[in-house]
């Protein structure tokens, strides 16, 4: 097990190697030439060349690729084209700052709700109640955000007048409830999918029918033996949630004017901002990864059995 | 579930007709399947079905713009006073084309074959796949197929132009060619992997199965035996998730033409009628809703219907197909 956690710990900065080529080769090979976009009314071919000198541009590409991992290894993502002389990272920070407590607050009311829900109906297969909310969770997974969002704005924010129209206050304000409703919907259906799945699973286990076989109480079997035991592959989910908390609600951020980096990351698409895109890229597969591999060696902390293997 | 049902035992039919008949004593499913063929037949053949109708997606009528629905335009007119329907319908065309191209690069052939591969071979084949895949997976996808989207585009529209040059095709930038290339491209990294992984897993475990051993002992070559005898195995689990994964296609189509990076020419698509209605910023979405629901109603219930048809069937599938799992 050790040897596992150790090979998955030095494969990840290969992995991040091999991303961060990929980022860069696309930026790099991307249309429009970052120099002309700088230098705008003032472009001249010697000027062009001077900023281009200056800026390593005309460098071959593995060194020009090397500068590109020594300065993102130490934090340095280059400055934005747009913004001027704004670093990416003072540029970007805040806004993930925000986009990641969206997440963080959709994660929460889809795992709330989906999860009760999800080993709810697992116990109940075979009545009326178990494909009455599979059912519900396809139609709800359906529902686009571009419907979701609107909808929720003209229902809560303009007839109900609860929630203002838009707005943002962080995690802890009231006016995240809506984006984070909007963000959280499919995630909702996508674990009362998984818990019901891996619930009706452990419910077919031979120690569940051990269990209640020797007397314990419904409760008990219920909760100590399925559920824990049902929960585990959902912690397999949860490193694509962290993960989520990079790209994922780009269109909810637009829809309730959140200032999260879903605007940024379309508009640095628009004017060409390759810096700023390559950082986002970077960093979600970062988190991405780093996410995954925690989530692999908790697992291995929480089920014994991968453990002993 | 018991392996009791007097069809499985009935020899003489083949596991299609056996599936086909257990599938359709499933109401709901018949009903998903009946919506998809009705959905994607109306695309198919767009042209016809508004040409009978005698409209066509960029007629303006100016002086019946944004107007509800009537006996005339059945979905109303957008702001431009162009028909919703006719819209809608070429619109699904524009889903229909590009889930064409991406499936069939994507998942089918490319996943297919490299989890054949990876699968059967195992040892640095395998690796060598896997991690790629991993590689692919590790990006935020939404930002990955903006990125790519972004910056192939331009090259394309390039490659396109040269081809034209060269040869006495004129005109392929303007059908939207480039825009299905693209879209194509975009979606590539992420739709081979889950199919790839999924066969990978199933050769893994028929390549020690008897069968196969038995027919690599009578000399079977190696390409006969993946599409001939293993392939076939593959086959039901491959139809659930691609039954899955047909309805996110349509979905990305709605998210990457939101993002203006879709289709880019005069067509309509269903994520460009979305976008234009309610806006990049999303914001007029409200005042839409309030006053021309249809406008936006209109393309949002057919990704609904897609989605949702495409993942019922895909459950009902899964049922008929592989009575284990549940």
């Amino acid at each position: 097990m050790l040897t596992y956690s150790l090979r998955r710990l030095l494969w990840t900065p290969v992995l991040l190697l091999i991303i961060s080529f990929f980022v860069f080769l696309l930026g790099t090979y991307g249309p429009g030439d970052p120099v002309e976009v700088r230098l705008g009314h003032n472009y001249t071919p010697e000027r062009a060349e001077r900023l281009r000198d200056r800026l390593g541009l005309n460098d071959p590409f593995f060194v020009q690729y090397g500068r590109f991992v020594g300065r993102a290894a130490r934090g340095n993502l280059g400055e934005s084209l747009t913004f001027q002389n704004r670093d990416v990272i003072t540029l970007i920070a805040p806004k993930l700052l925000t986009s990641a407590q969206l997440n963080i607050a959709g994660s929460i009311i889809a795992i709330c709700f989906g999860v009760p829900l999800g080993f709810y109906a697992a116990r109940r297969q075979g009545t009326w109640i178990d494909p009455t909310l599979v059912f519900c969770t396809l139609i709800i997974f359906a529902l686009p955000v571009f419907f979701t969002g609107p909808f929720a704005i003209l229902i809560f924010a303009v007839n109900l007048d609860w929630v203002p129209v838009s707005g943002w206050g962080g995690l802890f304000d009231y006016r995240v409830v809506l984006p984070a409703l909007t963000t959280g919907l499919p995630g909702i259906a996508i674990f009362v999918r998984l818990m019901r799945a891996s619930t009706l699973d452990v419910l077919g286990q031979e120690y569940i029918q051990t269990a209640r076989s020797k007397g314990l109480s419904a409760g008990v079997v219920n909760y100590r033996h399925v559920a824990r035991n049902a929960l585990l592959p959902i912690v397999t989910i949860l490193g694509f949630t962290i993960a989520g908390l990079f790209g994922g609600s780009l269109i909810t951020e637009l829809m309730f004017g959140i200032p999260g980096i879903g605007r940024l990351a379309l508009e640095s698409v628009f004017s060409r901002d390759y810096p700023v895109i390559m950082a986002l890229t970077l960093l979600g597969a970062t988190a991405l990864v780093v996410a995954n591999l925690i989530i692999d060696i908790v697992y291995t902390v929480i089920d014994p059995r991968i453990r002993l293997q | 579930m018991v392996a009791e049902t007097p069809d499985r035992m009935d020899p003489g039919r083949s596991p299609a007709s056996v599936a086909w008949r257990r599938l359709r004593r499933k109401k709901l499913a018949m009903a998903a399947l009946v919506i998809l063929a009705t959905l994607y037949t109306l695309g198919l053949f767009a042209p016809l079905v508004t040409g009978a109708l005698g409209k066509d997606y960029s007629d303006q009528n100016l002086l019946k713009a944004q107007h509800g629905p009537d006996a005339e335009n059945w979905f109303g007119t957008d702001r431009l006073g162009r028909d919703i329907f006719t819209r809608v319908i070429w619109g699904i065309q524009t889903t229909v084309i590009i889930t064409l191209v991406t499936t069939l690069t994507g998942s089918l052939i490319l996943g297919v074959s490299l989890g054949l591969l990876a699968g059967y071979f195992r040892g640095r084949v395998d690796t060598a796949v896997m991690r790629l895949g991993e590689v692919v997976s590790s990006f935020p996808d939404i930002l990955l197929i903006i990125l790519i989207a972004a910056t192939v585009r331009p090259r394309i529209v390039e490659l396109v132009r040269d081809f034209e040059d060269a040869t006495f095709f004129s005109g392929l930038v303007a059908t939207g060619v480039v825009d299905f290339i693209v879209i194509g491209i975009a979606l590539l990294p992420l739709s081979w992997f889950g199919t790839m992984r999924l066969v990978r897993g199933q050769v893994l475990a028929l390549r020690e199965s008897q069968f196969v051993e038995a027919a690599y002992s009578i000399g079977t070559s190696t390409p006969r035996l993946l599409v001939r005898h293993i392939f076939p195995n593959v086959v039901s689990p491959l139809i659930v998730t691609m039954s899955f994964g047909l309805g996110a296609i349509a979905l990305s189509e709605v998210v990457l033409s939101f993002f203006g990076l879709g289709v880019q020419v005069g067509r309509p698509s269903l994520g460009r009628m979305i976008g234009e209605t309610i806006g990049r910023t999303g914001s007029s979405g409200v005042s839409v809703l309030q006053n021309h629901p249809e406008q936006l109603l209109a393309p949002i219930a057919v990704v609904f219907l897609m989605i949702f048809c495409w993942n019922l069937l895909g459950d009902a599938l899964n049922d008929v197909l592989n009575p284990r799992t549940r």
